[in-house]
């Protein structure tokens, strides 16, 4: 990565910052939310979600995955934008069960969160009611698949001191799911079980034993919408 | 006066109540909102049968059975605008975990193999009168079987939402949604 400083765009306002860097962590540190669900802070990208597409020079890219560059012309918040966002959370939506009021993760959900912020009433599409399961093998962790939304936070951040990862893919196509490593099951502590809940963006990851800690109306994203801590930074 | 007071009427299909209570939530606003509305068919006054056409219909709940289909295609013809509230109406909600079970193992748990009915009906009696109504397959959002027009989401959906939508509805002015009214829990 080169240290050069690129001048670029980002909603019409004029920006510099180091080539090589992605938008999302521009727009980040800019005080500019740009929604995300794959993405962490700090972690290889993956572009897994869309979420963050935002409009490049006029072509639709991903945030997360898109350096920017000398003179790039970034637009985040089009109607057209807002739009593609809100289908792709209806379609994650209608695309497994996510029956919001039995889920221990309602309140603190980054997918129900955006959904709170778009103000979604009801998803586009038709529910698809997919067949999935529960697995509560793991001493620790329960993995509700009917939640998860593939984004793979899970595979790409929570691992052992040698670098291996907990948690994996396993199954082809539609019937793909998270998996945990049996054999690593024992290497598991409460801390690395704990952050694995915490990253997870819906409830797909519960802590065993431990659950509704924090009231109903104190939870995370019950009167502030997700992104408005981002956007506070430059006010 | 003269002017013809809004008519609302309102049901609950496979759903708890819940939404209902929260409609009597609204408070002391019920005065209010008394003044622009009459009920027809509803539980809140138990009126059973439609008397006239209505102008608003508010459906609680999803469709588990014939029965829930049934009337729910009997308040799309009897009302003018539909709407769905909370999130059994919208999605199926509690109800609607049950549609990756086969029906009959739904039945069977329920009747035959679950711990609080297991060796107290040895006969193995499963309900089957012609009087009860047909469960469906799986249990349908209300906008899988009638066009609904709009939709409250909640569990139940705060007495403010409902509120407000009921107000600019009868009003015709646009709907207040501050971030904090639209919850799915």
């Amino acid at each position: 990565m080169t240290s050069t400083v690129v001048k670029f765009m980002i909603d019409g306002k004029e920006y510099l910052a180091k080539s090589g860097m992605y938008i999302i962590d521009v727009a980040r540190e800019s005080g500019l939310f740009i929604p995300t669900l794959c993405n962490m802070v700090g972690v290889k990208p993956k572009g897994a979600c869309r979420i963050c597409t935002v409009s490049v020079n006029g072509r639709y890219m991903t945030a997360c995955t898109t350096p920017i560059s000398e003179g790039m012309d970034v637009k985040t918040n089009t109607p057209d934008l807002i739009d593609l966002r809100k289908a792709i959370l209806d379609i994650m939506f209608v695309e497994g069960n996510h029956f919001c009021p039995v889920c221990e993760k309602s309140g603190k959900c980054d997918l129900q969160a955006l959904a709170y912020r778009y103000q979604i009433m009801v998803p586009r599409f038709p529910y698809q009611f997919p067949k999935r399961t529960i697995d509560a093998q793991n001493p620790l962790i329960v993995k509700d698949h009917n939640r998860c939304i593939l984004c793979k936070r899970c595979i790409r951040t929570i691992k052992d001191e040698q670098g291996r990862s907990f948690f994996a893919f396993h199954k082809r196509g539609h019937k793909i799911e998270i998996s945990i490593d049996h054999n690593m099951s024992d290497l598991m502590t409460d801390e690395i079980a704990h952050r694995a809940v915490d990253i997870c963006p819906t409830g797909a990851l519960l802590k065993k034993e431990n659950g509704y800690q924090t009231p109903i109306n104190d939870r995370k994203y019950e009167r502030t919408a997700i992104g408005s801590d981002i956007e506070q930074i430059h006010q | 006066m003269g002017q013809k007071k809004t008519i609302v009427a309102t049901a609950s299909l496979a759903g708890c109540f819940g939404c209902h209570m929260s409609l009597l939530d609204i408070d002391e606003r019920i005065l209010s909102l008394i003044d622009l509305v009459d009920f027809d068919k509803s539980p809140i006054n138990d009126i059973k049968k439609f008397t006239e056409y209505c102008d608003i219909g508010i459906i609680e709940g999803s469709c588990c059975n014939s029965e829930n289909v049934n009337v729910l295609k009997d308040f799309r013809k009897n009302c003018r605008i539909l709407i769905s509230l909370g999130e059994c109406a919208i999605m199926g909600g509690i109800p609607a975990m049950r549609n990756g079970i086969p029906i009959r193992e739904c039945i069977e748990e329920a009747y035959l193999n679950g711990p609080s009915v297991k060796g107290h009906n040895p006969e193995m009696i499963l309900p089957n009168d012609p009087e009860l109504p047909m469960l469906l397959d799986k249990v349908y959002p209300c906008h899988d079987i009638v066009k609904i027009d709009y939709f409250l989401p909640g569990c139940p959906p705060s007495a403010d939402l409902i509120y407000n939508a009921l107000v600019a509805l009868i009003t015709g002015n646009e709907m207040k949604l501050p971030y904090e009214v639209i919850k799915y829990d």
